[in-house]
């Protein structure tokens, strides 16, 4: 097995009857950005949550930097300590301050040092321009501060991968910019990321690969320039003419 | 009528010693009873939510023989069980009484107050590596505390004033000691009045104590 980051081979998910992702095939090398599109319902928000085992995968293999992980007998807490995630809907706890939503994790699953988790935190919040705000309340923060700490709070466990599930969806438009900011920061320091976004700009910016999905499949994996620009598949240049 | 009311006066000025001591009684009642019963209701909340077919059964007969019983009914059962079998005083066959009662209705609100947490929560938490109980302590429970605090607080008021019904076993709170004046003086409504006003008080207080706890946990707002 090569040194892959992510490994995914023939990858089943039922939610009842219903088939949603489909002999997958998927792999994410080292410092790799890829970025999934589809429309909706194609599979693609259950494709990255059977990534860190959010939803579980009915058949097939998952190998997380070449070790393949058995949910049954592998301890999946350890393993989502390796693979970050940030939702749509940012999932903040709002009963804890921003500084108190960094450290949280490092502080009770890695029992880190309160000193230490603190000088990290703080860090990190400058280090997605809100280091002003560490003592604040997320209620009392825009949707683009919110997922901004929400990627601090992720980074936090310094994980090797990191997943965004449609991070700017719920943002008004006028803070999308500062949130892909942040994620483009991360992509240039070598981050593994897997996307999913209906930014097209970013994908064609920032996505080493760009992979397709529709109805549970991966349609079409490629270059952004070769998706876009030059896309194979037919249901491929469908869904692009459709939202471009 | 100008008489009885300088006499109702009177007699809440002149019985505050008596009424002072009947009214720690009450309190002590009803902050055991509540303590045990939220104790309780934490168990049956997370039993209901367990998704472990036999606990979830278990819970539900208990809510549903509690709801479906008189109060009254439920005291006496403990009080005549209880001080058979284990020989425990009349006071606390009541407050364990009371915090059977109160139990279910506690498990009702923990439960309900656990489930309105959004499940994006628990998958932010598991996401960072935190384990189910980890996430359930540090991020479920102290919002589902929050959101149960008003309903709490009804409850605790309910409670308190069903602690009067260990009159009836004869422990001396503020409902006995004001059915023994009247007894004694033939002024049954002076002295159930004297009560009233010595509940509305601690109740009054009880309010204002959770109120105090609603605004500090608010800051987060
Ligand atoms: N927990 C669930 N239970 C049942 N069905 C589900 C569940 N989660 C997703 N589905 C179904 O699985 C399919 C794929 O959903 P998924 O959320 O992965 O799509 P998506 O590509 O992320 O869509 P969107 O762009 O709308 O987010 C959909 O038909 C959806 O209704
Ligand atoms: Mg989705």
């Amino acid at each position: 097995m090569s040194e892959q980051m992510i490994q995914v081979n023939k990858l089943n998910k039922y939610f009842g009857d219903l088939h949603v992702l489909k002999d997958i095939d998927f792999h994410v090398e080292e410092s790799e950005v890829v970025v999934l599109i589809g429309a909706s319902g194609s599979g693609k928000s259950t494709m990255l949550r059977c990534l860190n085992f959010l939803e579980m995968k009915n058949s097939g293999e998952l190998y997380i930097k070449g070790e393949q992980i058995d949910p049954k007998k592998d301890n999946l807490n350890q393993v989502r300590q390796q693979v970050g995630m940030v939702f749509q809907h940012f999932n903040l706890f709002p009963h804890k301050t921003v500084l108190g939503n960094v450290i949280e994790a490092p502080l009770q699953v890695k029992k880190v040092s309160k000193a230490q988790a603190k000088k990290e935190g703080k860090e990190l919040l400058e280090k997605v321009g809100l280091g002003d705000k560490a003592d604040d309340y997320p209620a009392r923060l825009s949707g683009g501060q919110k997922q901004r700490v929400a990627i601090a709070r992720a980074l936090a466990m310094k994980p090797e991968i990191m997943l965004f599930d449609e991070p700017t969806s719920a943002l008004d438009p006028e803070l999308v910019g500062e949130v892909l900011q942040t994620m483009k920061d991360l992509a240039k320091e070598g981050m593994t990321m897997v996307v999913v976004t209906h930014e097209m700009g970013f994908a064609r910016e920032v996505a080493d690969r760009v992979v397709y999905m529709h109805d549970g499949k991966i349609v079409e994996t490629g270059a952004p320039k070769d998706i876009f620009e030059n896309p194979k598949e037919e249901r491929t240049q469908a869904f692009l003419s459709s939202i471009l | 009528m100008y008489l009885n009311f300088v006499n109702f006066w009177g007699s809440l000025i002149e019985s505050r010693g008596i009424f002072f001591e009947a009214a720690q009684m009450t309190l002590a009642l009803t902050a055991i009873s509540i303590l045990i019963a939220i104790f309780i209701g934490l168990m049956f909340a997370f039993m209901k939510i367990s998704k472990i077919k036999p606990l979830e059964w278990l819970a539900n007969i208990y809510i549903y023989v509690v709801r479906g019983t008189p109060l009254i009914v439920q005291i006496f059962v403990f009080y005549y069980g209880l001080t058979e079998i284990w020989m425990i005083s009349g006071f606390w066959s009541v407050a364990l009484g009371l915090a059977f009662h109160n139990g279910a209705y506690i498990a009702e609100i923990f439960r309900g107050s656990i489930q309105s947490i959004g499940k994006g929560q628990t998958e932010a938490g598991r996401s960072l590596g935190m384990s189910n109980i980890l996430t359930m302590r540090r991020i479920i429970l102290p919002q589902a505390f929050r959101r149960a605090l008003p309903p709490l607080g009804n409850q605790f008021i309910i409670g308190l004033k069903d602690s009067s019904l260990a009159a009836f076993i004869g422990v001396s709170e503020i409902f006995a000691v004001a059915t023994t004046q009247g007894s004694n003086t033939f002024d049954y409504m002076t002295w159930l009045l004297v009560s009233a006003v010595w509940y509305l008080i601690l109740v009054f207080l009880l309010t204002l104590a959770v109120s105090a706890i609603e605004k500090k946990m608010a800051v987060s707002d």
